[in-house]
């Protein structure tokens, strides 16, 4: 068995190897893989707060991930045709420069789980999955729907956005630019695990009676998550419809909160590295499947019904022996 | 006589047609222990479900400290003093018996919102919960999974996380089922040290416990407090020999 | 707005919401008695979409085809729950829930691997096309009047089913206590899948009937599905009634949304405007009345439990 520290390091270090030596063989879709796995590795980390240490099994994170990508979208498309959003008085100039974008993302979707965690975490349990489930088709429909934005056909948005200092036009620039990001989320969750929030939350999720009896509020604890979670989610929206230079409300769909929730349940819940491991296997087997088997979605549910059957712990419990946290 | 620090009014609960707690009044006085006993079905865990908030009553009111807590909630009662012990453990059995102290001891802070610095590197908080941890006996399993400890020893974290609330009132629903006839012994001359800190409303099957600690004990049949003395009192009552014990008098 | 148009609208909301309540019937009463969530509810409405469009192909009976979407959704329910769905009572509402997920992929990624990816079509039968004339004068499809016929026959028959017959009773006593059923001597694993073949033979008839009105496709049971959430919610999760109720709302808001809500907004903005604002509006109307209801009533209208 395999200390779970090992494995973590492990990982990132391939994270950063294999894109270095894509970079030397000139093998630039490599990149683009590393960085596609790279995002869909930081929407599940924010997931992974809500579901792996406060319990909450929201199947509506693509939610979040869609806000981020129009807030890129909107801001982008604005800023490529020089006409500013005007919400009545007020004008919004577009912009081209991701951190703003960026904080644009985090608080739009931060509000948004606020809004959405006030009103399904008046429920618990099964009402909880399927109020999240519903939100996320709620905000699908709107996008299809609002024709100012490209409805159902999306936004495409010419060139990738600007980070000062970089040349984001180069894949492995742009890669390294979200394999930072990812780091610095993993280090939210690290330390958000061990904080007292994280106990209290953590403690939440297997006993709430007994956080109310210490005097703490278990909802208010996973409302708090909850906003975190989405918030990270949706930064990695913003990141996403920046590799693809394209939104549209495919990135609000219910199969990509379920693909959020698979990823995380690969790799391991609760655990750190959980959702990265899972991204990487994902993205691996959507390409090395995809390219054997157009059905290889049919692979995925059976790989899938495995896991969930006889390997709870997913990779990392397979690798430690240790079963991880029961959600 | 002083205020009580914690006393229930005319508490009326009802399930459909079941009456589970009907006109209960109780004291808990300072210094005391104060025990409820009752045979099963007698709305025992009813009346502590009321005092902590997990239900509201149809009516009657419950006073912590002086002050009408009747309509607020778990966490909130929680927070003015009310310590409390589950009958069936409630506790974060994935976690160590040391994260389960901790529990307390930031509920005790108020320091659920932070978000940084690891939470066992905090001085005040560890000591704090290592002192529980210890008072009941328990320190020497503080980085044991809390799911491996034997039911009595769950028992006495749960005392020991209650004990982090450092509350005015405790509110314990059996703390000596499971210890076995030792621990039983280590509990009750714990417990009787413990009624000078904070009085104990002490729900209890264990009889040898009940009459060794208590100072007065409320006999609840059908929902109805039949009587309420001391040990003497209680052991030579007719009614609560006809209606608990069930001797034919 | 004539009066007309606002009744045939009425209807239609009418029928939307009684084929919603075929789908939230079935969950509801899986939750109800075995607690679980079932997400490939869908996959079995599309199962039964696609086995009346193959069996309506190949012998041109529409009642065959009915049949045949009612039996298929039937079986492929009772094989799922004795394969998977069994293992999952007790499991975490996350293994349910990932467990069911797989399934929809092997279901959806099955039938486009046997039916292809292109629609079929399934034709409403000659005895049963065309409209008819209501009192009042209105003109309304013969079909879509038979579907609310159907429906409302479906609800008495689960209404009696539940009410009034053995298995009904054993059916609530699974609800309240699975130890005290199995005590009392009835095999509770052949209940359970006898419950869920049920569940998913109303969903494949529901996905059949709509079948002939919509095209036959992968992934069409899915948005059917999040409707039949959204109805338990407001309903509350396990009664039947609640689902019936809440269905009729949901149908009847979702399509009158669509109409009048462009209208609406017509009175105040400018038409273009007016019709992006409205339609939009129109496509959370649901979400929105599901909002109301959790602010309201946390476990919908008629829910007993959280």
């Amino acid at each position: 068995m395999i200390a779970e520290r090992w494995i973590n390091w492990i990982v990132l270090l391939g994270f950063v190897v294999l894109p270095l030596w894509a970079l030397f063989a000139d093998e630039p879709f490599t990149i683009t893989l590393a960085t596609r796995a790279v995002i869909l590795a930081l929407a599940a980390v924010g997931l992974n707060i809500a579901l792996g240490i406060g319990g909450l099994v929201s199947l509506g994170h693509a939610v979040f991930f869609g806000l981020g990508g129009y807030a890129m979208g909107i801001l982008a498309h604005h800023a490529q045709t020089y006409a500013p959003l005007e919400l009545g008085p007020l004008v919004i100039e577009g912009t081209k420069s991701m951190p703003i974008i960026w904080v644009t993302a985090l608080v739009t979707s931060a509000l948004a789980a606020l809004v959405i965690g006030l009103l399904s975490l008046r429920t618990t349990g099964v009402y909880f999955i399927m109020i999240t489930l519903a939100f996320g088709q709620m905000f699908f429909f709107f996008s299809i729907s609002w024709s100012a934005y490209g409805g159902e056909d999306g936004l495409s948005i010419y060139v990738r956005n600007d980070f000062p200092g970089l040349n984001t036009l180069q894949p492995i620039q742009f890669f390294g630019l979200c394999l930072a990001v990812l780091c610095l989320a993993l280090g939210i969750h690290s330390r958000l695990r061990t904080s007292p929030f994280g106990l209290a939350l953590n403690a939440a999720r297997q006993a709430p009676e007994r956080v109310e009896t210490v005097g703490l509020n278990p909802m208010r604890l996973k409302l708090l998550a909850f906003v975190i979670s989405g918030a990270l989610t949706g930064l990695s929206g913003a990141l996403f419809a920046d590799l693809n230079r394209f939104v549209s409300p495919t990135m609000f769909s219910w199969q990509l909160s379920g693909e959020l929730i698979v990823l995380i349940i690969i790799g391991g819940v609760g655990r750190l590295m959980g959702p990265v491991i899972g991204a990487a296997l994902f993205v691996a087997l959507e390409h090395l499947l995809g390219g054997l088997t157009e059905f290889w979605l049919v692979w995925l549910g059976v790989i899938l019904l495995l896991i969930v059957l006889f390997a709870r712990g997913g990779i990392i419990g397979i690798l430690t022996g240790k079963a991880g946290p029961n959600v | 006589m002083s205020e009580p620090v914690l006393a229930t009014r005319n508490l009326k609960k009802a399930f459909g047609a079941l009456q589970a707690t009907d006109d209960v009044s109780i004291d808990l006085r300072a210094g005391e222990i104060h025990a409820i006993i009752g045979p099963n079905g007698a709305g025992k865990s009813t009346l502590i479900a009321q005092i902590c908030g997990g239900y509201r009553p149809d009516a009657g009111t419950v006073h912590l400290a002086g002050v009408d807590v009747t309509s607020l909630s778990t966490a909130e009662r929680a927070q003015r003093g009310l310590g409390r012990t589950f009958q069936i453990s409630a506790l974060a059995m994935e976690d160590t018996v040391l994260e389960n102290a901790l529990l307390g001891a930031v509920g005790h802070a108020r320091k659920p919102w932070r978000l940084w610095g690891a939470v066992e590197r905090d001085r005040s908080l560890r000591d704090r919960a290592m002192e529980a941890l210890a008072r009941v006996g328990i320190a020497d399993l503080a980085d044991q999974i809390t799911a491996n400890l034997s039911h009595g020893q769950r028992r006495q974290l749960e005392v020991a996380v209650a004990l982090t609330l450092a509350p005015k009132a405790f509110i314990m629903d059996e703390p000596m089922a499971g210890l076995g006839a030792e621990g039983s012994k280590v509990m009750t001359t714990f417990l009787d040290g413990l009624r000078s800190e904070a009085p104990i409303l002490l729900v209890e099957h264990d009889m040898d416990a009940v009459f060794a600690l208590a100072d007065r004990i409320s006999v609840l049949v059908y929902g109805r407090v039949i009587a309420t003395g001391s040990v003497e009192e209680i052991r030579n009552s007719r009614e609560v020999r006809e209606a608990y014990l069930g001797e034919e008098a | 707005m004539s009066t007309i148009l606002i009744l045939e609208q009425v209807l239609n909301g009418l029928q939307f919401g009684i084929m919603l309540f075929l789908m939230a019937a079935g969950l509801t009463l899986i939750f109800g008695v075995m607690g679980l969530i079932n997400l490939a509810h869908g996959s079995l409405y599309m199962v039964g979409a696609f086995a009346a469009a193959a069996v309506a192909g190949a012998t041109g009976s529409f009642l065959l085809a009915l049949a045949a979407a009612l039996a298929a959704a039937a079986v492929a329910g009772a094989i799922i729950e004795i394969v998977v769905i069994r293992r999952l009572y007790r499991a975490a509402h996350l293994d349910q829930v990932l467990a069911t997920f797989a399934l929809i992929l092997i279901f959806s990624e099955g039938t486009r691997w046997v039916f292809g990816s292109f629609p079929l079509f399934l034709d409403v039968p000659s005895y049963l096309s065309g409209p008819v004339t209501l009192p009042g004068g209105i003109q309304y499809p013969l079909y879509r009047l038979a579907l609310i016929a159907v429906g409302l026959a479906v609800a008495v028959f689960l209404w009696w089913l539940t009410a009034r017959t053995r298995i009904g009773i054993q059916i609530r006593a699974g609800e309240n206590d699975r130890e005290m059923i199995a005590a009392l001597g009835v095999d509770i694993s052949r209940l359970y899948t006898l419950v869920f073949a049920l569940g998913a033979a109303l969903a494949g008839l529901a996905g059949a009937l709509v079948g002939a009105i919509q095209s036959v496709q992968v992934g069409m049971g899915e948005p059917v599905l999040i409707l039949a959430f959204v109805v338990i919610v407001i309903g509350g999760i396990g009664s039947i009634k609640g689902a019936f109720i809440g269905a009729v709302l949901v149908g009847l808001t979702d399509t009158l949304g669509g109409i009048f809500l462009p209208e609406l907004f017509k009175l105040f903005m400018e038409p273009g405007a007016a019709t992006q604002t409205g339609s939009a509006l129109a496509s959370m109307a649901v979400y929105i009345l599901m909002s109301l209801v959790l602010i309201w009533r946390p476990t919908g209208l008629f829910g007993a439990r959280a």
